[in-house]
């Protein structure tokens, strides 16, 4: 049902990292669990109007305020790499 | 005989006629977690000292006034790992948030605290809270106390497990498609799915953001309805928090079912229910028949789809929840990659377990152009077929019942190797999710010694009804008072 | 060579929004000049368990613009999540809208060598801005990166053009009238150098006469008007090579270089395309009232063309000095309030675009932010046009009292340099001219006109500057009768 290639762009895609073994199981279970709910094509959704969000709110705003967020410390405590108050990440290729 | 065998209301009389203190429950909480814990593995980490510092704060302050209190002041209670506690790391049992310390509080925390109840740490449950069994954990494997051979359901096993084990009066879990109601049945105790919007998200670690909602785990029917009705409510923080005034929700306790019509979906009762299960079901069923409610049959024929929309939509907002696990801002790091793309990739391989990896693909596949109106749109359209139904069954009735789960617990590892199983365990429970309707387990007997759950739907912002109908189950089957540890005694009396 | 080419250019244009406070926190949405990831929250950090809560304003200012814009306001719009991964986007993805936006179906009129132009604008819709990213030295080459995250969260809206433009320079033209209703809205401060608006262009060639168009390339890192045409025009030239040699132009995204003046392929990122949108689960959409629509309407401000050409007509201005005032809103105020404090229009025009205009420049300040009120320079301009003073001194008082904040009039009469134009004076200096220039007013008398100059060049100098120049030339002429 997946193509390899398939599951591995979709991995890619994901930023998973997974390996060759992984990508193989994951391209099992996919195919399982799709299939399944392939189940999807048999209900009568014709006319249907999709449900993206149940409880019917709308126009839900806040007033344009500032408010105090987090200092720089706080900002950068938990970034596992921080240099002169900027978070450091690898280069970008 | 623990303190923690006590309702919460029990608790509150004792602290407020000074019978004991909070520092004797809060201890007691922690003795019990010291004695059972290392082998049920409910709690992730605890916070012992600032515990007990709060509840001696609290004592002192009862003793200058111990009137005009909430109920909740002084009372030990815990929280799924995928609230966000300020200053006290949380994980939400995934690797990839190891050493994360969250700057601040999600709301239902604030609220709790603000009630002054006292936190006493962070409790396992699977893995950003995907999972039936607690058994995707990535820290340690939580065990049903009444079997430690079984599982405690899932995903909040965690908070179900300390309820059960009397090692706190009250427990926050999270539902997305059953996480709290199915742990709460299989460990014997109440849980409570709110209506989506009726307690604020935020805070809570998002699985599928239109789908999760916090809710509390208790012994009793009552000390949910104070709990709920301490957490819920409108909250800045969340759009999509409701905006409608929360009901006395403890009014309803003790008003009895008399006149109510149950209807009970005879699609539900067809799903493969285990014979020690639909016992228990009858059983109940017959006890509000008994006191007064009219059993009515309902069909919400769309339920052969939910299963599959469910495992549409919930993966898909779950593809989108987790990329920012990306390893920048926090996480364990990048493992000296040198660039950016092996750095992704090496944060997020290490950091996520196998179930994770698996929504988080399939729901990159269903979001995918040229899948999206197959999957996704369709999956949308099911959910609107699904509320469809439930609008029309509350038309005719006041609640729903069924099982909360086809099965009793089973066993650890039974069905790790087989996703579909695993996913079918939840099929009783997440159509309420889809539909985000009110729902509630309370535990109504046993199956081979093992806890049963009664599932009460109810409809949107009808936890009232939901608590009313509880609670009559409840005070029936008169089995809260059972602990794990006591049930061998009890069961005599069955 | 390239002749028979013509361009098909459409402009997308990304304006921050002049809110108080970010699109979905309350961090600031001013955030230049903070020290780095001090203008955050865990919302806009991206931190697990937040949500995003909507900015009423931003709204109102996207739809404010919409309208300004001619759009179409839908009933019904709402926000969807924009899936990609990179270090500046927090969340791995950006709240924006797709297939509902706000608005939909409007136009810009521009002019563009005296003609007008009639753009289609597709969509005005809101999204949120990323943050920011520090690369030592150059991005390929560079190690790591460093992220700022203060500007993640700023309100950013997205003004998608039609591809209606044909010829590189209409790109400038079209942003700078833009631009303008931008400011003249109040909604974005038009600085493109700090990058609160930015521009990116689509750009496709095709034979003239014919509706084949050919690849799409889009063009990025533009950052003004200049580099903007500049990179289009090399563009065009580069594709036009490309056809003329029977080659195929390469649909892709290139970048800009200011620096060498080309336009650079980006390496394509191959999941480019896949966005992944779906409906923003955390927000519930807006359905957007018609009478909230026909309020901002009316309140909606005069619009820049509309103005310019208000301030020809009923000033009688010149087009040119029209366009200089109607600059910004607050210049035309200024103006406005000149004409209102009793000057003439078209001196009140002269003097605010040739003068104070200059002044302003010099120092770069606004018009309407210099220490002049404009009572004073009504005040001055009538006094020029009434002969009180010479307009030579009138234009170094003004400078003066353009540094110092005096009042121009008090300066006239506290120094004494009201203008001379008493007969009598001027007749006593106009001989010490004819005497002392006895050359001069032999060769005017000869029939040199120009000869003339110098000696009233000698009475203006001899007076400081004061006397009535029209009245000393009149006297010379009459003091030298040609025969
Ligand atoms: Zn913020």
């Amino acid at each position: 049902m997946f193509e390899p290639a398939q599951v591995a762009h979709l991995s890619r895609l994901a930023r998973l990292g997974l390996t060759d073994e992984e990508l193989e199981r994951l391209r099992a279970q996919l195919g399982d669990i799709v299939r399944a709910v392939g189940k999807l094509a048999e209900a009568p959704t014709g006319q249907v109007d999709p449900t993206a969000q149940v409880g019917g709110l709308y126009n839900v705003m806040r007033e344009d305020r500032v408010v105090d967020g987090l200092t720089q410390d706080e900002a950068l405590a938990n970034a596992s790499s921080h240099e002169a108050g900027l978070i450091r990440v690898p280069a970008i290729q | 005989m623990s303190l923690l065998d006590l309702s919460i209301a029990e608790m509150a009389r004792g602290l407020r006629d000074r019978e004991f203190s909070s520092v004797e429950l809060v201890e007691a909480a922690y003795q019990q977690i010291d004695r059972l814990d290392g082998e049920l593995g409910a709690f992730l980490r605890t916070t012992r000292d600032q515990a007990l510092a709060q509840a001696s704060v609290c004592d002192r302050e009862l003793a200058v006034s111990p009137d005009g209190r909430g109920e909740l002041y002084g009372i030990p209670v815990a929280y799924k790992d995928v609230l966000c506690t300020q200053g006290v790391e949380t994980t939400a049992a995934s690797r990839i948030l190891s050493g994360f310390i969250p700057p601040y509080s999600a709301t239902v925390v604030e609220r709790m605290e603000s009630q002054g109840a006292i936190a006493l740490g962070k409790l396992n449950c699977d893995e950003f809270a995907m999972g039936s069994s607690n058994e995707n954990s990535a820290f340690q494997q939580t065990r049903n106390p009444w079997a430690t051979d079984r599982v405690p359901g899932g995903s909040s096993g965690g908070s179900a497990v300390a309820v059960s084990a009397r090692m706190a009066a009250a427990t926050l879990g999270s539902d997305t498609g059953g996480s709290i109601r199915l742990p709460a049945s299989f460990c014997g105790v109440v849980g409570v799915k709110p209506s989506y919007g009726r307690v604020s998200r935020y805070g809570l670690i998002a699985f599928a953001s239109s789908l999760d909602q916090v809710g509390p785990l208790t012994k009793t029917v009552a000390d949910s309805a104070l709990v709920l009705g301490a957490i819920a409510g409108e909250d800045p923080h969340d759009a999509t928090s409701s905006q409608a005034p929360v009901a006395s929700y403890q009014d309803a306790i003790g008003q009895g079912v008399s006149g109510l019509r149950v209807g009970i979906p005879k699609e539900y009762l067809a799903m493969g229910i285990e014979p020690g299960v639909r016992r228990v079901f009858d059983q109940a069923a017959q006890w509000l028949e008994a006191e007064g409610a009219r059993l009515v049959e309902v069909s919400l024929p769309s339920t052969e789809y939910a299963l599959a929309a469910y495992y549409v939509i919930a993966p898909a907002e779950v593809s989108s929840n987790l990329a920012r696990m990306d390893g920048v801002r926090f996480g364990p790091g990048f493992g000296g990659a040198t660039n950016l793309g092996d750095a992704y990739e090496h944060a997020r391989h290490q950091g996520f377990g196998g179930e994770v990896r698996r929504r988080i693909t399939l729901g990159t596949y269903v979001l995918s152009s040229g899948y999206y109106d197959a999957y996704y749109l369709r999956a949308q359209k099911v959910r609107t077929l699904v509320a469809q139904d439930f609008e029309r069954v509350f038309s005719e009735v006041d609640c729903v019942i069924s099982p909360t789960a086809p099965t009793a617990a089973f066993r650890l590892g039974e069905r790790l190797a087989d996703p579909l199983a695993m996913y079918a365990t939840d099929l009783l429970t997440l159509p309420a999710n889809l539909a985000g309707i009110s729902g509630i387990s309370v535990p109504a007997g046993f199956s081979d010694a093992l806890p049963v759950g009664l599932q009460v739907l109810g409809p949107y912002l009808g936890e009232a009804t939901c608590f009313r109908v509880a609670a009559q189950v409840e005070a029936a089957a008169d089995i809260w008072r059972v602990g794990p540890e006591t049930a061998g005694a009890a069961e005599e009396g069955v | 060579m390239s002749r028979q080419w013509e361009a098909v250019i459409g402009l997308e244009v990304h304006a921050q929004l002049l809110t108080e406070s970010k699109m979905f926190c309350g961090c600031r949405a001013q955030y230049l000049g903070l020290p780095p990831n001090s203008n955050t929250c865990p919302v806009c950090l991206g931190l697990p368990g937040t949500l995003p809560v909507m900015n009423r304003a931003a709204v109102e200012m996207t739809i404010r613009t919409a309208l300004a814009l001619n759009c179409e306001i839908p009933e019904f719009t709402k926000f969807d999540r924009k899936n990609y991964f990179y270090p500046d986007l927090p969340k791995g993805y950006q709240i924006s809208q797709y297939d509902l936006p706000l608005s939909l179906n409007g136009c810009l009129e521009f002019e563009v060598g005296g003609r007008v132009v009639r753009a289609g604008i597709t969509r005005v819709h809101l999204e949120e801005d990323a943050g920011t990213l520090h690369h030592a030295g150059e991005i390929h080459t560079s190690s790591f990166s460093l992220v700022d995250l203060n500007r993640a969260g700023v309100p950013l809206m997205e003004i998608v053009g039609e591809p209606d433009l044909r010829h590189p320079e209409e790109a400038p033209a079209y942003l700078a009238a833009l631009r303008q209703t931008l400011m003249y809205l109040g909604v974005n401060d038009g600085n493109m150098e700090e990058g609160s608006l930015r521009c990116d262009a689509n750009i496709s060639l095709r034979e003239k006469g014919s509706s084949v168009l050919g690849a799409k390339v889009e063009v990025k890192n533009m950052n003004s008007f200049r580099s903007i045409q500049r990179a289009l025009e090399f563009e065009f030239q580069r594709q036009a090579d490309l056809l003329e040699q029977g080659r195929k132009v390469a649909q892709e995204t290139r970048g800009w270089s200011d620096l060498e003046q080309v336009t650079v392929s980006q390496r394509s990122k191959e999941e480019a395309q896949e966005y992944r949108y779906f409906p923003e689960p955390d927000l519930p959409p807006l359905r957007v009232a018609r009478d909230y629509v026909e309020r901002i309407r009316e309140a909606l401000p005069e619009l820049p063309r509309a103005k310019r050409v208000r301030l020809r007509e009923s000033y009688s201005l010149a087009e040119d000095q029209a366009r200089v005032i109607a600059e910004s809103p607050e210049d035309a105020a200024y103006f406005e309030a000149v004409v209102e404090a009793g000057a003439d229009p078209r001196s009140a025009a002269n003097w605010q675009v040739q003068n104070l205009q200059a002044l302003c420049n010099a120092s770069k300040i606004r018009v309407a932010d210099c220490r002049i009120p404009p009572v004073a320079l009504a005040r001055l301009v009538q006094l020029v046009d009434q002969d009180q003073v010479s307009g030579v001194v009138a234009k170094d008082v003004l400078a003066e009292c353009f540094v110092s904040g005096d009042a121009p009039a008090e300066l006239i009469a506290s120094r004494g340099l009201a203008q001379v134009s008493d007969q009598r004076q001027l007749r006593e200096l106009v001989e010490q001219a004819v005497t002392a220039n006895s050359k001069a007013a032999l060769d005017y008398q000869a029939g040199n006109d120009k000869a003339l100059n110098a000696l009233v060049g000698f009475v203006m100098a001899a007076s400081r500057g004061k006397a009535n120049s029209k009245m000393v030339s009149q006297l010379l002429r009459e003091r030298l009768p040609r025969s």
